[in-house]
């Protein structure tokens, strides 16, 4: 850590007016919760939460001189294919690997009417601007933008953005996708499970959305409800459940590897290629424990395949007992057995995600 | 600024005690301890019976966020646990020094008690914290 003065978002000032509790997230001063974590994590299952994601990297990657780099570039540097996004407005999720087939980081790619923009972790921003620069042998024009970045997520969210911000047929929006207007994108993506969308927007107009969302009824939601909720919806999140050391087929997102075309050599395909080939030696899936007790980073898990970790845990808000990501052995299946403070308690595995759309949806 | 009442005497790892007119010794955790947990949802309390030292582990209190170990403020056996927390854990949050109360102990030696802090001396270690 660096004693570098913390950085603010745009909404800075609204989340001190709203009473929220502020800490250190990768040196951005961002809000843990306004109050109870639970209270926003329930508005974003059952109504609509708001949370500030300017912390996020907004990476736009247009063509060089002779046309044609951003594309080259980035079907290079990503393992899914960006040659897949047929259209402006289409969007695709994908990892960046090393040589060894580590994750450098997970981004959203989204295609505009000309080039790219990749939407990165904050914590790895320095990394991934480095990355990108020190491998664009392509020429393409890589540049980061200074705008901030609004998610409204829940069964009311698309609804309540409507009324808040005069936009008009954002169901149009197909999920996965976005649409430019007015020097806004609005993405029909999220990091919760529940439908919704995320809007990238300049500062001045984001401090101005947030205000009438929140007279139209939405609730701002912190850092910690994000997790629960990302974790319900079974979703990785960047430095704990996956990093340079895993590759995306021991961290649950094989399916956003694109094998074919063959020809196409992204950065990490012989690694990935080989490790394919010998099978993997482990599997990212999910544990539930209705016990008493809640599942934490680090604990040990005990299956009669081996052993493994539990990468995330939480107590679910939505289910009232605990769940986790965990890295274990690939033929775990069944019944396991956690090292929760010393004591075995006894827990099941099952495939993520857990909760989607407010219900569970594991077995 | 969190709540710290005057008549409490409090343990360095943010229990609070509160010596009761019959001798017995009421514990819990302070307002500071349970803003920083964030929302509890799950308390594991000590046997009725059991026998505890001062600043032992007595019990664990598990937010959403993290798992805390609750230390026992002074030796002695405990005579009760507040079994409500069991299914209103939140009790903890909306009232520290009240319903979200832990257990009772029977005191050994109620001397031990004075080698606590009181409201102003736990009001500023807080505070050397904070910086």
């Amino acid at each position: 850590m660096t004693d570098a003065p913390l950085r603010r978002t745009p909404l800075y000032p609204a989340h001190v007016d709203a009473g929220a509790k502020l800490v250190d997230f990768a040196g951005w001063e961002m809000p843990l919760n306004y109050g109870s974590q639970m209270v926003e994590h329930r508005a974003v299952r059952e109504h609509a939460g708001m949370f500030d994601v300017s912390h996020m990297t907004v990476i736009d990657v247009t063509d060089g001189a002779g046309g044609g780099e951003a594309l080259a570039l980035l079907r290079r540097l990503l393992a899914n294919d960006v040659a897949k996004l047929g259209a402006p407005g289409q969007a695709l999720y994908g990892v960046m690997l090393n040589d060894e087939a580590g994750i450098v980081d997970d981004l959203i790619v989204y295609r505009r009417d000309a080039g790219y923009r990749a939407v990165v972790n904050a914590a790895t921003r320095d990394k991934v601007l480095a990355w990108l620069a020190d491998r664009n042998d392509e020429g393409a024009r890589i540049e980061e933008r200074d705008l901030a970045m609004v998610a409204v997520q829940g069964p009311a969210a698309i609804e309540l953005f409507e009324t808040a911000s005069g936009w008009t047929d954002v169901t149009g929006i197909a999920p996965f996708s976005m649409r430019e207007q007015d020097g806004w994108m609005v993405g029909r993506t999220g990091y919760t499970g529940e439908d919704g969308v995320e809007v990238v927007l300049p500062g001045d107009a984001a401090l101005a959305l947030w205000g009438q969302l929140a007279d139209a009824g939405v609730r701002p939601a912190g850092l910690a409800a994000r997790d629960t909720l990302r974790l319900e919806a079974g979703l990785n999140l960047y430095g704990q459940d996956m990093d340079e050391t895993t590759s995306p087929l021991v961290s649950n997102l094989a399916w956003t590897v694109a094998w074919e075309p063959e020809a196409r050599d992204f950065i990490g395909r012989a690694a990935l290629a080989r490790e394919r080939a010998a099978g993997p030696a482990s599997k990212l899936t999910g544990l539930v424990m209705e016990e008493k007790g809640v599942l934490r980073h680090g604990q040990r898990v005990v299956t009669e395949s081996g052993e493994g970790e539990i990468t995330s845990g939480i107590f679910s808000p939505t289910l009232g007992y605990s769940i986790a990501l965990a890295r274990l052995p690939r033929a775990a299946k069944g019944a396991c057995e956690v090292d929760v403070r010393g004591r075995l308690k006894p827990a099941r595995i099952v495939r993520p995600p857990f909760v989607r759309k407010g219900s569970k949806v594991f077995d | 600024m969190s709540e710290i009442p005057s008549e409490l005497k409090y343990a360095r790892t943010h229990e609070w005690a509160r010596l009761e007119e019959d001798g017995t010794v009421t514990v819990g955790i302070t307002d500071h301890a349970q803003d920083a947990l964030g929302d509890v949802v799950f308390v594991e309390q000590p046997e009725v019976g059991a026998q505890v030292a001062a600043q032992e582990e007595a019990g664990v209190v598990e937010s959403v966020k993290a798992a805390s170990d609750i230390y026992a403020p002074v030796g002695g056996k405990v005579i009760a646990v507040n079994d409500t927390l069991e299914d209103a854990p939140e009790n903890v949050n909306e009232d520290p020094y009240g319903d979200g109360w832990f257990f009772k102990i029977e005191p050994d030696d109620t001397a031990e008690l004075d080698e606590l802090m009181d409201a102003e001396g736990y009001g500023e270690m807080l505070e050397s914290e904070e910086h």
